[in-house]
């Protein structure tokens, strides 16, 4: 028996080194940095909670900030709604529906890759692809990714066009809404839409409200894209969040300032997660499905 | 109020399988019509194809003076209660029942009474305000019926409402829906009512007429009296009654001017109005048919001739009656006895059954038809 358990513990080892090594131990190492002036160089010195104070009286540190949320408010709902789209029409018996859903998931395979955001820049360049067939229909070129109006926007797109996880979640609980219920509904008399609003949308609140908080968690952390993209410009205006964590930590060496960023940016993320379970019993519908 | 009537209606499903197959019926406005039939022999399909939730193939369907099909569920004046009850999970006992009424912009208030008044009649005013997953499943049918209740429909279809209740509860919800169809009578608004089962009793107990359907096909359409006593059929014969009739292979023999059924145990002599239906088969194998009831062991009858000695295997004492399972060369016979009459029949014993003739019936083996009404 005894011994069995220490099986058991050998087994999970892997897992538990990544752990220890790669999340809690950089977990509270930031935690204690971001009290520090830690720089790589020299070794910590304390300094209380004059990095917090300092971000708060830093104006980029705003203005990042209020990019990160207005990034997260543009993205989140766009990918959700158009996931969420796609799976319905994906859940009608169509022909080849197999491959319409292989091809919708592959841009979530993709999308995280460095390649395909480079790919992105192309796209939207002032001579890119997009423009190119705006001109087909006579529409003058747009600066996508010069415009600080545009630049945040064609970001949250790239995002949104990696719609395809929480769409394959979406079709899973869609395909769950028993039939019966639909048949209830067009003897009701409710239209489409209608059937939709009042009857297939609440059946699929709870998945709903997991793809939001995923979503939302991952909108707050994003990096790749503006990075490679637009490195947060142009005028700062695709500066995220996690671009300032970034360069405090890599390009200043401000180790213990941009470990304070991460932990506000971390109370930032639980804070909004909390007000989303919070405001779960009013929206979400929890059925057993016979 | 309306009749609903199928004329040569036909499905043949998307993947070509042909589910019925020609269906002519007309019921009658107010009446009670129960469908009943075994497993697969498309009791749903055809109660589904009166509400508009699948297409018709062939044939047409008429609800009152129209011809409906073309026409949407919500327009065919019908309301359809579920055996999974369908109910919406996230909305309450009262918007279950609101919602039909709400999307076709019914005034509030007129949903408010006719809610009201429903629960009412059901016994379901305390659950107005619970979600389904809160109430038991007699409760969610009562809601469901509910639901059906408030649209006032001229039609109401239900398939299998009961079958996902226990018994006792099923009697209940039996009685209930009988109670409702009389009410509606008596207010002056009688609705027809198509009502499928698979459940003997409750088609019936409940049916003014029973549809018997196998595989696609109506086999007889008549009271449930009638059904009992009179089956057009083999199959009716052996479908409608618990335990089934007694059927066994038999030939019809005559002998001296008289005609004469041989089945396994006995050459048993035909009453003068049952020979004469079968005259013609004189010489041909036949299936003959009686029901247990008309069975008769040992002790209540004495002499004559008509009997088959059998060997019991099984008797099973219900209280009230007994069920007697006999051999009789090689083949098994049962007889549903009064064990006030019956006393000392014993497992494993030889006795003489005395076969009620006057109430056999005989089918012919290729038409299957019942040779004997
Ligand atoms: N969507 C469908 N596609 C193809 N065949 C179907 C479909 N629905 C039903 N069937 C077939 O049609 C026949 C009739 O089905 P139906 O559901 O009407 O039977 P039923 O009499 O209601 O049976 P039960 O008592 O089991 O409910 C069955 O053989 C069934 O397999
Ligand atoms: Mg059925």
């Amino acid at each position: 028996m005894k011994g069995k358990k220490y099986e058991g513990l050998l087994y999970i080892t892997p897992w538990l080194i990544g752990l220890v090594v790669f999340t809690a131990f950089p977990f509270f190492a930031s935690l204690f940095f971001s009290f520090t002036d830690y720089n790589l160089m020299s070794s910590p010195n304390f300094v209380g909670i004059d990095n917090y104070k300092t971000m708060f009286q830093t104006e980029l540190f705003w203005k990042s900030f209020g990019i990160t949320m207005s990034y997260v408010f543009i993205t989140v709902p766009m990918k959700l709604a158009f996931a969420l789209f796609i799976a319905y029409i994906l859940n009608f018996k169509l022909k080849a529906v197999n491959f319409f859903r292989t091809a919708y998931y592959m841009p979530s395979i993709l999308g995280g890759s460095v390649a395909v955001a480079v790919l992105w820049r192309f796209l939207f360049a002032d001579t890119g692809l997009v423009n190119m067939i705006l001109a087909l229909f006579g529409v003058d070129s747009i600066s996508w990714l010069g415009n600080p109006d545009y630049a945040i926007f064609t970001i949250s797109l790239l995002r949104v066009w990696q719609f395809g996880s929480p769409m394959v979640i979406f079709l899973a609980a869609l395909k769950n809404v028993p039939e019966s219920l639909y048949e209830a509904a067009r003897i009701d008399g409710a239209s489409k839409v209608k059937t939709f609003i009042r009857v297939t949308l609440p059946m699929i609140t709870p998945v709903l409200f997991f793809n939001f908080i995923m979503q939302l968690v991952q909108a707050f952390q994003e990096f790749n894209g503006p990075y490679i993209i637009t490195g947060g410009g142009p005028l700062n205006s695709t500066y995220l969040f996690p671009l300032y964590i970034y360069d405090n930590a890599f390009r200043y060496f401000r180790m213990g300032y941009s470990s304070a960023l991460s932990w506000f940016l971390f109370v930032v993320i639980m804070v909004f997660t909390l007000l989303a379970f919070k405001s779960e019993k009013h929206w979400v519908h929890y059925t057993e499905v016979e | 109020m309306a009749e609903v009537v199928l004329k040569s209606v036909e499905k043949q499903y998307p993947n070509g399988f042909k589910a019925v197959h020609g269906i002519d019926l007309e019921i009658k406005d107010g009446e009670f019509m129960v469908f009943v039939g075994p497993s697969g022999c498309a009791k749903s399909t055809t109660l589904r194809m009166v509400a508009g939730l699948e297409d018709i193939t062939g044939g047409e369907i008429w609800i009152g003076d129209k011809c409906v099909n073309e026409v949407q569920p919500k327009d065919r004046g019908i309301a359809m209660v579920f055996q999974n009850y369908a109910l919406y999970p996230h909305m309450t006992a009262y918007n279950n029942m609101a919602f039909g009424l709400q999307m076709s912009k019914t005034p509030k208030n007129i949903i408010d009474q006719r809610v009201r008044e429903a629960a009412k009649h059901l016994e379901i005013e305390d659950l107005l305000d619970r979600k389904p997953k809160e109430m038991s499943g007699g409760q969610r049918q009562r809601v469901a019926l509910g639901r059906a209740l408030v649209r006032k429909p001229d039609v109401f279809l239900f398939d299998e409402p009961l079958s996902n209740l226990d018994a006792k509860l099923r009697v209940s919800m039996r009685v209930r829906i009988q109670e409702l169809h009389e009410m509606l009578k008596a207010e002056g608004v009688p609705a027809t009512m198509i009502y499928v089962t698979h459940d003997q009793v409750e088609a019936m107990t409940m049916g003014d007429r029973i549809t018997v359907l196998n595989a696609g096909r109506i086999m007889q359409v008549d009271t449930p009296m009638n059904l009992y006593r009179k089956p057009e059929n083999l199959f009716v014969a052996g479908f409608i009654g618990a335990p089934s009739m007694n059927l066994v292979d038999g030939e019809i023999v005559e002998m001296g001017g008289k005609v004469f059924v041989s089945i396994p145990g006995g050459v048993l002599p035909l009453p003068e109005e049952k020979a004469e239906k079968v005259r013609s088969h004189v010489g041909k194998k036949i299936k003959f048919g009686l029901r247990p009831e008309d069975i008769i062991a040992n002790e209540v009858h004495e002499g004559g001739e008509g009997f088959v000695t059998g060997s019991v295997r099984v008797v099973e004492q219900m209280g009230n009656e007994e069920f007697i399972y006999f051999n009789a060369a090689g083949t098994q016979f049962i007889a549903r006895v009064n064990p006030e009459q019956v006393k000392n029949i014993r497992k494993g014993e030889d006795y003489r059954f005395w076969f009620n003739l006057a109430k056999c019936h005989m089918f012919d083996l290729e038409t299957e038809e019942n040779l004997t009404l």
